[in-house]
């Protein structure tokens, strides 16, 4: 069983988002960056699979040389090879290029995505991955079991879920559920050290959104408190002040 | 070129949020100069269809083939690819949700196209290009960018736009398209929908619980409310982990986003992660014991007390509210 994970670089979600250069750059100063969370739940639970059927896991990141040390944590956590394809990611749809040309030498079974990254949100490189490949693509997915033939998964849709059986190939994008991040052991650690990690050089591909600033929200007003011995008044200030109900 | 919007059908209606992507549609393409034309899939009556005119469309192509009974990214990407080539055109819009979750990238790839999704404001259209404000880092900020492909395609925050409603009928088209064995990835083999209960990222009121509330029966109190107020429920990571809730009602970073009129935040902390998924809220009440909880900075009203004595006390008020 082979099995390909992207994984993005992000800040780590207790970062105060802050912005340089008049607004056009986000403020990397003291930012500690992790492997994005979904994307880590997502290798997670390959890992899991991985240890009931065998197989190797491959991570993959568009990344500078930056981005190295994730890399290695993935192998600490259970991944077997990394592939670092050198570029500076620039949008969702340059990213998900590179991706895919190098996801079609490789014979995967199924590739997973996180459903978004938390910085950018994009939601969309596991999509165009799969398009590029011609492949089944699922979104959204909080429940995964392989049985070495068939996946079975739920997907969340608008106000339900669904149970869906795919066969490989396929993609799906992977959220909160599938199961926990795991906490890397010594022996993963000092293993990290010795996995193949290979640098190959980007394809040419478009990038086509760009951002040309940023704002932060306006700051919160101070709240109002109502005595909780006086709670019913929270209703009145609700439907008669604020009007939301 | 037209403006095409991707109206969603959940199980023989349309909702809301779909409705604000074909008004949003509307404006756009009244910028533009041009009509609205909104692909729905699906079973359908036909003057639902017609009343997506009311929210702005023009037109309705409809496709209603039985073999997209089932919601297969490939299926609903061909479907979606065929409308632009008939219509020709080179804008389309979908509410931020599932479906452009799930078609939206594929079409991206198939037609060399940029996407923008979170998106809370109408584009300003220079030449070629188009400017559009977004939501990023799960709304602790916002990003100005542009889409500089030919075609462009734009996912819009539920919740962010209200539409002006007219009287005005769309044309409805049947349209279809031949579909292969090729097109189809997926069997569906279960579906489970609670079609009684107000959908997360759509409600316009929502009732969110944390550890506070120490057990999952607890949560009866905050249902009851949600069921007065037409609320849909919520909770903070920790409750989905647990198991108290499901995960498909966790908020946060690494959960949903919401942005309803009115979030509740009962026992809950109001950590940087939860914030970070319901700060676009447009009011925030927080209830907690402890006065030091920075639930109370994010938070427009607040009660400083215990929940399983302050949330019985409200329900009666919204009782009475109600009548
Ligand atoms: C990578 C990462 C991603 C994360 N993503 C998310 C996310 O998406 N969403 C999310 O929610 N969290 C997320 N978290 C977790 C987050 O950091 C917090 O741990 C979590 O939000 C805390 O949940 P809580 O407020 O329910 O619990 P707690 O922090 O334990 O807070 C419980 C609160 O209840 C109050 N309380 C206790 N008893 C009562 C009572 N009787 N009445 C009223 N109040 C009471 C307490 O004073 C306290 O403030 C993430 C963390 C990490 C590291």
């Amino acid at each position: 069983m082979n099995v390909l994970i992207c994984i993005a670089k992000v800040p780590d979600t207790t970062t105060k988002i802050t912005f340089t250069e008049n607004n056009t750059q986000f403020n990397t100063d003291r930012v500690q960056w992790v492997i994005n969370p979904l994307d880590e739940f997502a290798l997670t639970r390959a890992i899991e699979i991985k240890e009931a059927l065998g197989g190797t896991i491959t991570v993959m990141n568009v990344g500078l040389a930056d981005t190295e040390p994730l890399i290695r944590k993935a192998f600490a956590i259970g991944a077997d090879e990394g592939i670092r394809i050198n570029a500076e990611p620039t949008d969702c749809f340059f990213v998900a290029s590179q991706i895919a040309h190098y996801a079609k030498e490789g014979n995967y079974d199924y590739i997973f995505a996180g459903r978004e990254t938390t910085d950018y949100e994009g939601a969309q490189v596991g999509g165009i991955v799969a398009e590029f490949m011609g492949i089944p693509f699922i979104a959204g997915v909080p429940k995964f079991d392989y049985d070495g033939t068939t996946a079975t998964m739920e997907r969340e849709i608008e106000g339900g879920k669904e149970v869906i059986t795919v066969n490989p190939p396929f993609l799906a994008s992977i959220q909160e559920g599938v199961t926990e991040p795991r906490i890397p052991s010594m022996r993963g650690i000092m293993s990290a050290r010795t996995k193949p990690l290979t640098v190959v050089e980007p394809v040419e591909a478009g990038s086509f959104v760009g951002v040309n600033s940023y704002e932060l929200p306006p700051a919160k007003g101070d709240c109002k408190y109502v005595d909780a011995e006086n709670s019913e008044e929270l209703i009145n200030l609700l439907h008669n002040e604020a009007k939301v109900i | 070129m037209a403006v095409l919007v991707y109206a969603d059908n959940s199980g023989g209606s349309v909702p809301n949020s779909a409705l604000e992507a074909v008004y949003y549609a509307s404006k756009v393409a009244a910028e533009k100069g041009t009509e609205t034309i909104a692909v729905v899939i699906g079973a359908l009556d036909n003057a639902i269809l017609e009343s997506l005119g009311n929210y702005g469309a023009d037109k309705v192509l409809h496709y209603s083939d039985d073999k997209l009974s089932d919601f297969d990214s490939q299926s609903y990407t061909r479907v979606v690819s065929d409308a632009i080539n008939s219509t020709g055109a080179n804008v389309i819009i979908f509410s931020h949700n599932y479906a452009s979750k799930s078609i939206g990238p594929r079409l991206s790839a198939k037609l060399q196209a940029g996407m923008a999704v979170a998106v809370m404001g109408l584009p300003k259209i220079d030449g070629d290009s188009l400017t559009i404000r977004r939501t990023v880092y799960a709304g602790k900020a916002f990003a100005d960018v542009t889409i500089s492909s030919a075609i462009k395609i734009i996912a819009v925050t539920p919740n962010a736009f209200s539409p002006e409603v007219t009287d005005k009928k769309a044309a409805v088209e049947p349209a279809s398209v031949d579909l292969t064995d090729s097109d189809f990835g997926m069997k569906i083999t279960d579906t489970n929908k609670v079609t009684d209960k107000v959908s997360l990222t759509e409600a316009t009121v929502v009732i969110s619980g944390g550890r506070g509330l120490k057990d999952a029966s607890n949560w009866d109190m905050l249902e009851e409310m949600a069921d007065m107020l037409g609320a849909a429920t919520a909770c903070s990571k920790p409750v989905a982990d647990m198991g108290w809730r499901p995960h498909s009602e966790h908020v946060g970073q690494t959960g949903i986003t919401v942005r309803p009129n009115l979030y509740f935040a009962i026992g809950i902390s109001g950590a940087i992660q939860h914030l970070a998924g319901v700060n676009g809220s447009k009011i925030i009440v927080a209830i907690n014991t402890d006065s030091e909880a920075p639930i109370f900075k994010a938070a427009d009203y607040g009660i400083i007390g215990d929940a399983f004595e302050v949330v019985p006390r409200l329900n009666t008020a919204i009782k009475n509210l109600n009548g």
